[in-house]
Formats: C-alpha cells, sequence, structure tokens
C-alpha cells in the first residue's frame, strides 16, 4: 500500500499521479474464511478493520451486493456526535467520538472529520431543561457537552432567527463541541484500504443469497459468485438485515423505514456547526463543498424503496427555514433516500442470534453513521471472541423480549411512536 | 407521495393518512404471552409485499388494511376493518 | 469576442453585472443580454478558479453562474442562461477575489497537477483541530455564490391539481400530443421551462415555427387545458404525481403580488414526457474557456436572440445536427474557418457544406484551443493523425445528444441502449408514463475518442473533473460508477451532470473494456433542476409547518397578558403575574393561594372521551390498568394506561356519568396518541364491543378550582353541596349546563368543571366571580407543577417517560387483578422485574436547591444512578424538593446523594425520600 502524504502528491504532479496503487484490491473469494462480514459499508469494513488490526485475524472477506459504501454510508448527512441522554447509547458513541478524533491518521486517509460542534436548539424553558438533563447525563460520564445562552447560539449562527415571536423561539442550546461531520464516503472508503492492506478480502458484487447449515449452525453462504465456507459469519447491512435475517429463519425487531435527505448548491460559509432542534426534527450542516445538508424523519411507514416523498422534504424544509430564514434563496440540488433499520426501541443491535455461528449488527434507525467506528470496533470484539464487548452487551437481539430495552425517546415498540 | 384507496372515501393524497403498523404485529387481546411477545418484537419486514394498518386520520378517521409492495408502493388492495366491516 | 455582437437598436432593458449598467432587449436571457455587449469571462470555476464564459443557452449551463438580485431576494448560483432579464436586474459574478478578472483563487489551477481527483483524501493528516485548520480555508475557496443574510421578503405558494394528462415539454412533440389530447376531451397540463413555447422550434423553424406553437397553445386553451410557462417538472413521485416549479417573477424580481414562485403537486392519470435531449460537449483540451459553446446554444443565440456569438468559427461535431448551426451563422455573417467532422466519412450534410464551398475536414476532432481570460483565439485539432490549426473567436461544439430522460427515470423507469445514438432512452415504467419526440428518438452520432491531454479536457466543467482525473480514480480502484462520481465529484454540481456523465460513462467503459450500457449508471434524483428551498417549505416556513391549537378560552386569557407555554401545538398560561412580578413570584402567590385559599385554572387541553354503550366498562378495562367496572355510577377514580410492551405511557381518571357511560381523561401532551390507541383497539381489536368511545378533548372546555375553599365556591356556583372527592354530578352553571368532577391534581379540595366550549367563557366568568368572591385568583401551569410536585403526583412526559412500568412508579398495587388489560403480557417480561432499575422517589434538599434535570450520584465523579424528573418548593414551609428516579430507589430511602447538573454548575445534597410531601394521608380532601 503506498502511503498517502503531501510529498506523494507532490510527487505525482511530476509524474501526473500516476504512481497510485489501487487503494484495495478485487480479489476472487475464497472457499473459506475464518470470518464472513455480509455488507460492504462503514461498520462492515471497520469491522473487518479491526478483526485484523486489533485481534491479529486475516482470512476475512468482506461480502459487498454490490459496490462499498453505497449504502446508508453514503446516503447519510455525515453527522458525527455522542449526545445521548441514555449510559448505553452516548457511551458506545463516545467511543466511537474517539476513535473518529484519531481516525484520519489511524488510517492514513483524510476522512475530513471536523469536530465544529453538534448543537441542539431549546425553543422553551421546558426544552432547556431536558437539553441539561441530556447534558448532565453526558458530562457525568466524562462526555463533553455545555449550555448555551441564546447570546452564544446567536453568535455561533449569526443567520438562525433570534426572534421572540417566532413559532419556535431560540431560547439557548445545548453543544457538543467535539461532535461534527465528517466526509462519508471517505469512512467506507479509508477503513476498506486499511482492512486490504491486512489481507481482508474486500468482494464486491457478490450477493448473499443464503446460509450454509450444518444442523442449525451456519457454516457459510451462498452466494452469486459460490458457495463460500465460514467459521463465523456477521450480518452488517443495516437497512436490510431483515431481508439477509430472513435467509437463516430469523425475524427482526426492525423494520425498514426510508430515510431522505437533501442538499442544497454550494455556497460560501453560512453555517458553522451542525444545528439540530430539541423540538423541530431537521438537522442542518454545510459541507466542505458549500451545500447546506439537510435531513428529517424517516418517513414513518416502512419502505425499502430509496425514494423520497415531498410530503416528508416539505415539512423538513419548512422546519429549517423556520430556523435559518437566510436558505430560502438557495436551491436544493439532489435529494435522496437510504432505507434505515427501524429498531422497536430506537437503538441498534450487536451481538449474538439464536443461530450458531451467526452474528447480527443492525437496527441503526437513523444513527448508524456516527457509530461507525464504534460498531466496527465491538462488532470486531463479538465476532473475535464469541462474546459481547461491554459497550455493546446490552444492545443484545434479546432484550426487547427480557424487557431491557434502551428507550432514548420513550416512545415504545412502534417505530411511528406507540 | 402515495394515492391510497380509503374503503370509505376512495382515492386520496398519502398526506391525508398515517401509518399504524404490520398486520403481523397485532398482539389479539387473548394472545398468551410469547405470542404477544413475538407479535410485538418481530417482523418479517418483507421486501416485497406485505399488509399493513393504516388509518385515514386527515379524513374519515376510519383504519384499513392495505396490500402493498413495499419497493415498488404499488397498492394491490385497500380493505375496510372494523364494526362496520364485521359480516 | 471583442466588443457587441448585436446591434443595440431595440434594447430598451438596462441590467448591470458587475457594477456596470449594459442594455437588453426583451425576452432576452442574461446570458443572450451579456454574450450581445461582448462580456465573454462570466464565471470561475469551482475548484480551479478557471475563467469561464457562456457554454450553452439552457438549463444545463454549467459555468455562467451569477448572483441575481439584492438582499433577501439575492438568488446565488442563477445560470444566465435561465433568467429572463428584466430592466433593473442585477447580476454579479461569483467565487472570485478582488473580481472576476483579476482572481487570487486562479492560483488553484497553478497547483492543479497535485490537486488531481480526490487528493484530499491524501493529505492533511495530524489532529482533527488541525484539519479544521485547512478546511477553514478550504472551505472559504469551496461554494459558489454567497448566501442572502437578510429574510427573503417574497412568498412562496402551494397548489394542487389533478388531470388526465401531463405533458411535459412544449417542442412539437410535446405540443402536438398536447393538442390531441386536449382536443379529445382530456383535461391537459402541460409545462414548459422556457419563457416562451417552442423549444426546438424557436431556434429550427421550418415547417412548424413558433407562429404554429402560438396557435397549437390557442387551441389546446381553447380544448380547457392549461399551459404553465417558466415551470419545470422537477420531481417524478409515487403514483403519477409530479411536482412543478414554477416562476411568477424572475431571480431577484419584485413580484407583482408578492408570490415569487409557485409549487405544483400535479396527480396526472397519464403523463407524456416530451423533454427532448442536451447536447454533448468534446472533450479536448481547454474545452471549458469562454468561446466554447455548444453547437445548438450557438444557433439559438443567433436564430433566437440575434446575438452573434462568435465572428470567425470552427464547428466540431460528430453529428448532422451542427451543419443546421453552420446554417445559421452564415445567415448572419459569421465566418466559418472549419468544420470538424469526427466521422471519417462525409455525410449528406457534410459534403452539401462542402459543396457549398465550406472548409470541412472528417476524421477531424479537436484537441486544444487557445485563448485569453475572456476570449478564444486558435484552435488545434488532429485532422487524420495530423495537427491543424485555426484562428477563431468561436468553437461550436456538438457530441452528440443526451435525451432528458430523469422523469421517466425517479418515476421508476428503466432504460435501453441506442447505439446509432450513443445515447440511453427510456425504456419500460411501471408509472403511466411515456416518452416522445427528441427524448425517445436521439439523432445518430459517431462515438469520439479524445485525442487531447486529458489534464486539461474537462468533462464536469463546474466541478473541474477532467478525463485525467476519471483516469486516476480507476487506477486507483474507484471503478463503479458511483465510486468514480463520489471520488472525483464529477455530476454533484448544481448541473447534476446533465453535460458530464455520458462522456465520464464513456471513459469508464473504455477503461474497462466494456460498453457504455455495462459500465452502469448513476441513479437519476430528484430534482430536475435546483428548486428553491422557500419554494419547497412554502408557508410552512414562517411557522415550521407547525399549526396553533387555540384554547376556547383564549380570549378570557389573553385579555390579562400571561406568561404563555407552549405545549405541543398548544399555549396555555404559565403564570399570571400581576405588576412586576418575575414568572416564579408569580407561580408562587398563585400556588399559595391555592393552599391556602382557592385557585382556578384552564385544563381544557386535557385528553377527554366519552365511552358509552354496555360494553364500556369492558373496553375501559382494556384500555385502562386498573379497574373500572367496579365504579359506582357518580364515581371516578385514578388510571393509568400501558403500552403493549406493559410500559406505563399515559394517566388519567375515569368517571362512570351513568350506567353505560363514562368519561376517561388523560394528559394533554398524548392526547392525540391516546386517541389513536383508544381508536385502534376500538375499532381494529375489539369490533364486535358494543362501545362507542368518542374524542371530546375539545367538545368540552375545562376549569378547574381548587383550594380549601374550593368547596364554598362550587355550592355557590351549583347552588347545592358538591360532590365529595372523586364523585361526579351533572349541574348548571350561569345556566350552562356542565359536569362536575370533584378531582384534584394539587393534593387540595379541588373540582373540575367541564363545559360545551362555545359556552365555556360565561361558565368561566361564573366562576371567576365566585373564585373572586372568595379572594381568590387565576394560577398557571407553572403554580400547577409546584402543587403536583408538592404532592407527588405524575406528569406524562416527566416521571411517566416512556420507560417506566407501573412497578417501577409505584402504581403496582392499584393495577386490575384480574388483568386483560392491554400491556399486561408486556409486563410479564422478566427484566422488568429484575433489580437495578429505575425506581420513583422523592429528593429533599439539605443544602442548595435541586436543579430540574440534574443526575443523582453517589459522589464526585461518579455515574449516575438516576435523575431528577420535577424540582420545586415547598409552597408554604419552602424547602426545594422534587421528584426523581433513582436506581433501586424504593429500597434507598434516607440516603444522601448529589444532584448534580454539571452543565449548569449548580448542585444539591439531596436526601431520598417518600415522593409525597404534602397531606400523605389525603385529609385536605374531606370536607
Amino acid at each position: 500500500m503506498s502511503r498517502y502524504s503531501a510529498l506523494g502528491l507532490l510527487r505525482g504532479a511530476l509524474n501526473g499521479q500516476k504512481h497510485w496503487q489501487p487503494a484495495w484490491r478485487d480479489p476472487e473469494p475464497k472457499s473459506h474464511y475464518d470470518i464472513i462480514i455480509i455488507g460492504g459499508g462503514g461498520h462492515g469494513l471497520a469491522t473487518a478493520y479491526y478483526l485484523a488490526k486489533v485481534h491479529g485475524l486475516r482470512n476475512i472477506a468482506v461480502l459487498e451486493k454490490g459496490w462499498i459504501g453505497g449504502g446508508n454510508t453514503g446516503r447519510n448527512t455525515t453527522i458525527v456526535r455522542s449526545n445521548y441522554r441514555l449510559e448505553p447509547l452516548h457511551n458506545l458513541f463516545e467511543f466511537g467520538l474517539k476513535l473518529w478524533h484519531g481516525m484520519s491518521d489511524e488510517l492514513n486517509y483524510n476522512v475530513m472529520f471536523s469536530p465544529r460542534g453538534a448543537m441542539f436548539l431549546g425553543h422553551s424553558d421546558a426544552d432547556m431543561v431536558k437539553l441539561a438533563e441530556r447534558g448532565d447525563a453526558m458530562r457525568c460520564d466524562g462526555i463533553d457537552a455545555d449550555l448555551m445562552t441564546r447570546d452564544e447560539v446567536a453568535k455561533l449562527e449569526p443567520l438562525l432567527d433570534m426572534s421572540r415571536d417566532a413559532r419556535f423561539p431560540i431560547q439557548g442550546g445545548l453543544i457538543q463541541r467535539r461532535g461534527g461531520s465528517a466526509r462519508h464516503d471517505a469512512v467506507a472508503w479509508g477503513y476498506a484500504r486499511g482492512a486490504d492492506s491486512f489481507g481482508v478480502d474486500i468482494i464486491q458484487k457478490c450477493e448473499v443469497t443464503g446460509f450454509v447449515r450444518d444442523g442449525n449452525a451456519v457454516v457459510g453462504v451462498e452466494t452469486t459468485r459460490g458457495r463460500i465456507g465460514a467459521g463465523r459469519v456477521g450480518i452488517c447491512v443495516a437497512g436490510h438485515s431483515g431481508h439477509v435475517a430472513a435467509m437463516a429463519g430469523l425475524k427482526l425487531p426492525v423494520e425498514s423505514q426510508t430515510l431522505q435527505a437533501m442538499v442544497t448548491e454550494g455556497v460560501k460559509p453560512m453555517i458553522n456547526s451542525v444545528i439540530m432542534s430539541q423540538s423541530l426534527h431537521c438537522y442542518i450542516s454545510q459541507s466542505d463543498k458549500g451545500g447546506i445538508v439537510f435531513g428529517g424523519d424517516p418517513d414513518n411507514w416502512p419502505s425499502y424503496a430509496q425514494r423520497g416523498h415531498p410530503m416528508v422534504m416539505e415539512g423538513a424544509v419548512a422546519q429549517g427555514l423556520a430556523l435559518v430564514p437566510a436558505l430560502s434563496r438557495l436551491r436544493m440540488v439532489r435529494t435522496w433516500s437510504g432505507v434505515t433499520d427501524m429498531s422497536f426501541d430506537g437503538a441498534p443491535i450487536i451481538g449474538e442470534t439464536p443461530v450458531p455461528n451467526l452474528y447480527i449488527n443492525g437496527g441503526w434507525c437513523y444513527g448508524g453513521f456516527k457509530a461507525t467506528p464504534a460498531s466496527g470496533w465491538t462488532y470486531a470484539h463479538t465476532l473475535a471472541t464469541g462474546k459481547p464487548h461491554p459497550l455493546n452487551a446490552p444492545f443484545s437481539l434479546d432484550r426487547f423480549e427480557r424487557g431491557a430495552t434502551i428507550d432514548e425517546t420513550g416512545s415504545g415498540p412502534m417505530p411511528n411512536s406507540r | 407521495m402515495m394515492q391510497i384507496t380509503c374503503p370509505h372515501c376512495g382515492p386520496r393524497a398519502q398526506s391525508e393518512f398515517i401509518y399504524e403498523r404490520t398486520v403481523d404485529s397485532v398482539v389479539p387481546l387473548d394472545a398468551a404471552p410469547e405470542q404477544a411477545m413475538a407479535a410485538l418484537f418481530s417482523r418479517t419486514n418483507p421486501r416485497g409485499v406485505d399488509e399493513e394498518i393504516w388509518r385515514h386520520t386527515y379524513g374519515c378517521r376510519a383504519w384499513l388494511v392495505m396490500t402493498r409492495h413495499r419497493v415498488t408502493n404499488e397498492i394491490s388492495a385497500t380493505r375496510a376493518v372494523g364494526p362496520e366491516a364485521l359480516p | 469576442m471583442s466588443g457587441p455582437t448585436r446591434d443595440p437598436k431595440g434594447a430598451t432593458i438596462s441590467f448591470s453585472f458587475d457594477g456596470k449598467t449594459y442594455k437588453a432587449r426583451a425576452g432576452d436571457t442574461l446570458a443572450a443580454a451579456l454574450l450581445a455587449n461582448g462580456v465573454g469571462l462570466v464565471g470561475r470555476s469551482f475548484k480551479y478558479h478557471r475563467p469561464r464564459g457562456i457554454m450553452t443557452a439552457g438549463i444545463e449551463e454549467p459555468n455562467a453562474l451569477v448572483t441575481v438580485g439584492e438582499g433577501g431576494r439575492a438568488e446565488p448560483n442563477t445560470r444566465a442562461t435561465d433568467v429572463f432579464v428584466y430592466d433593473g436586474l442585477i447580476a454579479r459574478s461569483q467565487n472570485r477575489w478582488p473580481n472576476l478578472s483579476f482572481d487570487v483563487g486562479a492560483v488553484f489551477s497553478l497547483a492543479a497537477p497535485m490537486l488531481g481527483a480526490g487528493f484530499y483524501y491524501k493529505t492533511f493528516f495530524g489532529s482533527a483541530k488541525r484539519w479544521m485548520f485547512y478546511e477553514y480555508f478550504i472551505r472559504k475557496a469551496a461554494g459558489l455564490g454567497n448566501a442572502p443574510t437578510k429574510a427573503d421578503p417574497d412568498r412562496f405558494s402551494q397548489r394542487a391539481a389533478f388531470c388526465d394528462v401531463l405533458v411535459v415539454g412544449a417542442g412539437p412533440a410535446g405540443l402536438q400530443a398536447a393538442l390531441e389530447q386536449a382536443e379529445a376531451g382530456k383535461r391537459v397540463i402541460l409545462v414548459e421551462q422556457d419563457s416562451i413555447l417552442g423549444a426546438s422550434l424557436i431556434r429550427d423553424p421550418q415547417e412548424l415555427d413558433t407562429a404554429w406553437a402560438d396557435s397549437a397553445a390557442a387551441r389546446i386553451r381553447a380544448a380547457g387545458g392549461r399551459i404553465l410557462t417558466r415551470t419545470t417538472a422537477s420531481g417524478y413521485w409515487e403514483h403519477d404525481l409530479v411536482t412543478l416549479t414554477q416562476r411568477l417573477a424572475e431571480p431577484g424580481e419584485v413580484p407583482t403580488n408578492g408570490v415569487t414562485q409557485r409549487l405544483w403537486h400535479v396527480r396526472a392519470r397519464q403523463v407524456i414526457l416530451a423533454t427532448g435531449s442536451i447536447e454533448r460537449p468534446i472533450a479536448f483540451a481547454h474545452n471549458d474557456r469562454p468561446g466554447v459553446m455548444l453547437s445548438q446554444a450557438a444557433r439559438t443565440y443567433v436564430r433566437r436572440f440575434g446575438v452573434l456569438p462568435g465572428k470567425r468559427v470552427v464547428i466540431a461535431t460528430n453529428n448532422d445536427d451542427a451543419y443546421k448551426t453552420v446554417q445559421a451563422l452564415k445567415e448572419v455573417g459569421a465566418e466559418i474557418v472549419a468544420i470538424l467532422d469526427a466521422r471519417p466519412q462525409f455525410s449528406a450534410a457534410a459534403a452539401g457544406a462542402e459543396s457549398a464551398g465550406l472548409p470541412v475536414w472528417t476524421n477531424a476532432v479537436p484537441s486544444i484551443v487557445t485563448g485569453a481570460r475572456h476570449c478564444l483565439s486558435g484552435v488545434t485539432a488532429i485532422v487524420d493523425g495530423q495537427s491543424k490549426n485555426w484562428k477563431a473567436d468561436l468553437i461550436a461544439v456538438s457530441g452528440g445528444f443526451t435525451p432528458v430522460v430523469h422523469l421517466h427515470m425517479q418515476a421508476g423507469g428503466t432504460l435501453d441502449w441506442n447505439e446509432a445514438a450513443q445515447a440511453f432512452v427510456a425504456a419500460a415504467s411501471r408509472q403511466n408514463v411515456t416518452t416522445i419526440g427528441g427524448a425517445a428518438n436521439p439523432d445518430p452520432v459517431f462515438p469520439v475518442t479524445p485525442v487531447s491531454n486529458p489534464k486539461k479536457s474537462f468533462i464536469d466543467f463546474q466541478n473541474d473533473v477532467s478525463l485525467a482525473d476519471v483516469d486516476l480514480a480507476w487506477a486507483e480502484g474507484y471503478r463503479s460508477v458511483e465510486h468514480l462520481k463520489r471520488y472525483t465529484t464529477l455530476g454533484m454540481a448544481t448541473d447534476q451532470g446533465k453535460l458530464s456523465n455520458m462522456a465520464a460513462l464513456g471513459r469508464l467503459a473504455e477503461k474497462q473494456g466494456v460498453s457504455i450500457p455495462e459500465a452502469g449508471l448513476t441513479t437519476f434524483r430528484p430534482p430536475y433542476t435546483p428548486v428553491s428551498m422557500g419554494l419547497i417549505a412554502g408557508a410552512g416556513a414562517k411557522n415550521a409547518g407547525a399549526h396553533v391549537r387555540r384554547l376556547a378560552l383564549y380570549d378570557v386569557h389573553a385579555a390579562k397578558n400571561p406568561i404563555w407555554q407552549p405545549l405541543g401545538y398548544w399555549f396555555r398560561p404559565r403564570a399570571y403575574p400581576q405588576g412586576q412580578e418575575t414568572l416564579a413570584q408569580a407561580a408562587l402567590r398563585e400556588a399559595k393561594e391555592v393552599r391556602t385559599g382557592v385557585g382556578m385554572t384552564d385544563v381544557s387541553t386535557l385528553a377527554k372521551f366519552e365511552v358509552s354503550g354496555p360494553d364500556a366498562a369492558a373496553f375501559l378495562e382494556l384500555i385502562c390498568a386498573t379497574t373500572v367496572s367496579k365504579l359506582a355510577v357518580g364515581r371516578g377514580r385514578y388510571t393509568f394506561m400501558l403500552r403493549e410492551d406493559g410500559i406505563a405511557f399515559d394517566d388519567g381518571t375515569v368517571w362512570r356519568l351513568d350506567e353505560n357511560r363514562y368519561l376517561l381523561t388523560s394528559s394533554t401532551g398524548g392526547a392525540d396518541r391516546m386517541a389513536t390507541h383508544i381508536s385502534y383497539v376500538r375499532q381494529y381489536l375489539c369490533p364486535q364491543l358494543k362501545v362507542s368511545a368518542v374524542n371530546v378533548q375539545e367538545h368540552h372546555a375545562g376549569i378547574a378550582i381548587a383550594g380549601p375553599k374550593a368547596k364554598a365556591v362550587m355550592d355557590a356556583l351549583i347552588k347545592a353541596d358538591s360532590p365529595r372527592h372523586m364523585s361526579t354530578v351533572p349541574a348548571e352553571i350561569a345556566g350552562v349546563p356542565v359536569i362536575v368532577l370533584a378531582a384534584s391534581y394539587s393534593g387540595e379540595r379541588a373540582f373540575e368543571v367541564y363545559v360545551e366550549a362555545s359556552h365555556a367563557a360565561s361558565v368561566w366568568a361564573a366562576c371567576e366571580a365566585e373564585v373572586t368572591a372568595q379572594g381568590g385568583s387565576l394560577y398557571g401551569l407553572e403554580a400547577m407543577e409546584f402543587l403536583r410536585i408538592e404532592k407527588g403526583h405524575l406528569v406524562v412526559g416527566g416521571e411517566v417517560d416512556g420507560r417506566m412500568t407501573p412497578m417501577d412508579l409505584a402504581l403496582d398495587k392499584m393495577l386490575n387483578k384480574a388483568g386483560g388489560y392491554i400491556g399486561a403480557t408486556g409486563l410479564s417480561r422478566p427484566a422488568l422485574a429484575e433489580p437495578g432499575r429505575r425506581q420513583l422517589v422523592g429528593l429533599e434538599a439539605i443544602e442548595g436547591d435541586i436543579p430540574e434535570g440534574a443526575m443523582l450520584i453517589t459522589h464526585k465523579g461518579g455515574s449516575p444512578h438516576g435523575h431528577v424528573s420535577a424540582a420545586a418548593f415547598k409552597i408554604l414551609e419552602g424547602g426545594s424538593v422534587a421528584l426523581g428516579q433513582l436506581k433501586d430507589g424504593f429500597s434507598r430511602h434516607g440516603e444522601e446523594l448529589i444532584a448534580s447538573s454539571p452543565t449548569r454548575g449548580q448542585e444539591a445534597r439531596v436526601r431520598v425520600v417518600h415522593p409525597h410531601f404534602y397531606d400523605t394521608a389525603g385529609e385536605r380532601y374531606r370536607d
């Protein structure tokens, strides 16, 4: 693997950048791997990377139906934060956030993680108490969180509508300064390049069509490129978890829903942080290219369509413009959608399944991107040792029927809030 | 935005309706605990046709069952439920 | 170009560009007017800040992006080819400093050899903070125009429409189709993004011309059809819903009636796409310079606008269509210095041109052009393997045609490959859409292989993506078309690859050694052309799309000028300050009045359901986790409801008004959710029950009267002995029938009066008169919070947070022993009975005031064992008290903890106690 550096680019300036090698190989699948990861998104690739890096395993394959990073890794709004209220969630995401801070160096791939601050706005005294509660929960567990006054919010984001008579007047905020955003594709590519350098086989255009069973146990997978044996198999296909798990006869506490996002034409810097809201359901940031990246709630009905809906989009944009009126004359240039695994408590599922040798990582709802390194790290631990890491132990598949759900919003088992 | 045929009102914009849950997630009132938890916490979630319960919330408020393809959004049937639909 | 290229006669409209005033003719696009005035340099590219001019005459323009308008009306990144000049139009160039001609950013161009595709992934390492340092400059350099900083003064409207046939595109095919459908009696909507009808007829008038277009339009209208110009079909959604964006005013223009754009939601039975095609550029070195123009665009400027875009013109083509441009240019006296035809043989059109004495070269492909910042000076081509060059100020290029299949693809369609045209055309669709005209039948072309230096041969102009970038991405393994796009940023500019995608695909296919259709395609996503955010938001931009629910007694409260509190969509009085009172002072005074005398408050927003019928009690015992059937007529009790998973999700009271008639109340915040739940259970789960469950939340207004003197007030109001605690009677107040419930949230003897909302004001007035007579006054939500916290009553959204079971809330003794309620099975889940769960506790301050929301920790630096869900004061004695959730809290009474709020720098030492601080025996409910 040729190392990336400014010097390398300079050398390339003289040779037409002709010395760069492929970032990852394009191998033929072997007949057997110790561990197969189904799904070449950020999480699957990170899992493979940490399996190799942390656990010293080498005989690993990542099987990707299409092209790596082509699922939700490449379809999110790139927000990175760990500001959750509940302990198991903020502990998991904070572990990830720490990894984000060193990721570019770790991978020798600039993932452009930019800790510009992830800010929740509060619009009432009640909102501010809720934000304080969240911040206090984080601070007591050693995670950065700061309440902001109205003036501090206005100073950070001068284009917010600070008028007192707004429908949702801005009263203050809660900021996690170490949060921010990153370049989503680069995360998949960086982990892929890193995993490949340890000898992990990344096999694209290889769709898993079934599981090979020995009794109840999984001993391999059937794919569009033939049968491949495996010691352990990890499903890592959030959005399509139900579809893949069904091949092993499993039904999951997950409903697939579409989440759409959108981006405007590029403009000069106008949004400095990541803006979210305690009362509204939109989030706004500005990419390094200048586009305002915009997201909202999922569609609230099951879908695998990967297409957006004008009514959901119009709702999210209305909320965003109420916060930042100066967005009015910007133009939305592209919308896209991802299929998300909406789990029945809003938290992910990482751990064993009832099927021996088969593991699952999914249920990320719309919070998966920021978890990429933590998800990979803990899933690698689980796959390598057969036991959960302490950070993902609470996120077991059986927690729903046991009654140990991790329900951040308290909205219960129906993904549409009842 | 889909167009949904309310069994009582005819074709209407999806914005008048709210999705409730899948038919397979209904917990019957007399369900045994295991059956209830299975209905509540596991879904077939097919990448294909499923039966869903929707409500014409911003219309006649009646409930309906919709048979819909999750990828193409083709709605092959809607039917009324509730006391009016009893045999 | 040097100097004006059109006779200034008839140019009466003034506009400015970068501060300089020019004249335009009516009907000019800004691009046409700039060309007419000899302005060649219009913008700078995104990455290398290369000088750019006008390349197209349509919405696909990648280069000539300007900011139009001022203040809150300014529209950055407006395509000069897609704005029609109006008097006073103000346009400014973008992405340059200090000015367009001398742009410091052009140094990036010098560093270009280092800055190939994805260079930023390979450098700027170090800490995240260090990246942010570099990023600061990158962000400043990136982006194009500046966003407005002022509020938008104009409005955006939305409208819905239905039609039998929606025709997109008013060229000859679209007009003809719309005409046939309209005259066959169909309801037709025809949309055209241009300001006039005709499309290709405008540049190529033959047997059909714009006069025919106008007469066709008149017939369509006469047949009842609707024609919308300046309207773009931008999104094709489910079930043949198409969104249209209509410009009522041009960018930056003051709209005549305040509405600048309109968004249409059109549900069509059938959609006909006559969207035409977009001409492709040709890749050669410096093909991005001012003076390089698409062939059809050059023809459009000549024929539609009377502008001569060049005097010495080279034509480069791989098809016959460009010969029409030759003709058009010759008609107005331009000199054709060379026709570079990539095809090895003379076509009929080429032969015709040659026999007319024009210099036609076959097997000829341009390799490089030269020029200055604002103009072109020469063209070099490889002709039969030999390099030849010409002096020229314009090269008009045609690399073939890309059918506009965007809407077809958004609708979920598939594509076929048309080998002769080297283009994708619409194939099957699962929606009711067909494609006709040029979009379905693109002209045949000859595939051109670029012969130039790939580093300077641009394919995505705006994002400065060259053939070399595609090659580098390939070499580095970014080989799927999506990887290519994402690694190089190709197709991600404001034109979304309309000009670039096919060129990139061609290069990719060549690398892979496969055909273009095998190389794959990226997804076509809405919108077709960029859509203003204000238009998407519509009127919702003002209120975040959130309506306000108005209390029946709103006017009564407003007259008292209370502090309002948002609660869902409601606003409720939080306190009624007197004089200079603060919120806290007012709330404490109000609460004291309730504790010592009497107060009244508006509780209209509580959820209310009237449940009646022979099975009413059986139904309520499904909804409520407590017994209901044992209630005597005229009695009520506290109740709570569980989700199917056993978690408490709401609470309230249930009252037996009559043998088979009950009133159920529950929380304000959960009202809509409860209404849905009750309807679901009644309609779906037990349709066979003989019961009616009606949501009467807004049918009844509610007034609560509480305090030691409440009974006296109520006796006077109803002129009878008031019902005892948890009893109800029908009564009359001020001549209006009411229901009086003796229920208490405050901990005092209290009543709730329910009255039909339309009569609420008179009942309120009567109550207020009586309360005032007893020395009492109004209280708001804040006082109510103080009262209920001191009493240890729960609130949904506070203690009942969607995570607590009845056991956790110490409500399990009230559970219906017979079971059968919703949530009973969920409650039996094993982990709900395991130790370590959060349980409801009271907290009493030992030192300091308890901050609401604070964490409960055993020692500094410790992890939280719980939190403070609500904090208040003992109303009469003083002293900070609170309710909280604490791990294994029931067994920890007496323990000292710290209530810590690091974010607010507050903390208190607290003792865990029973969560009732006031009248634990309930003696104050008795008379």
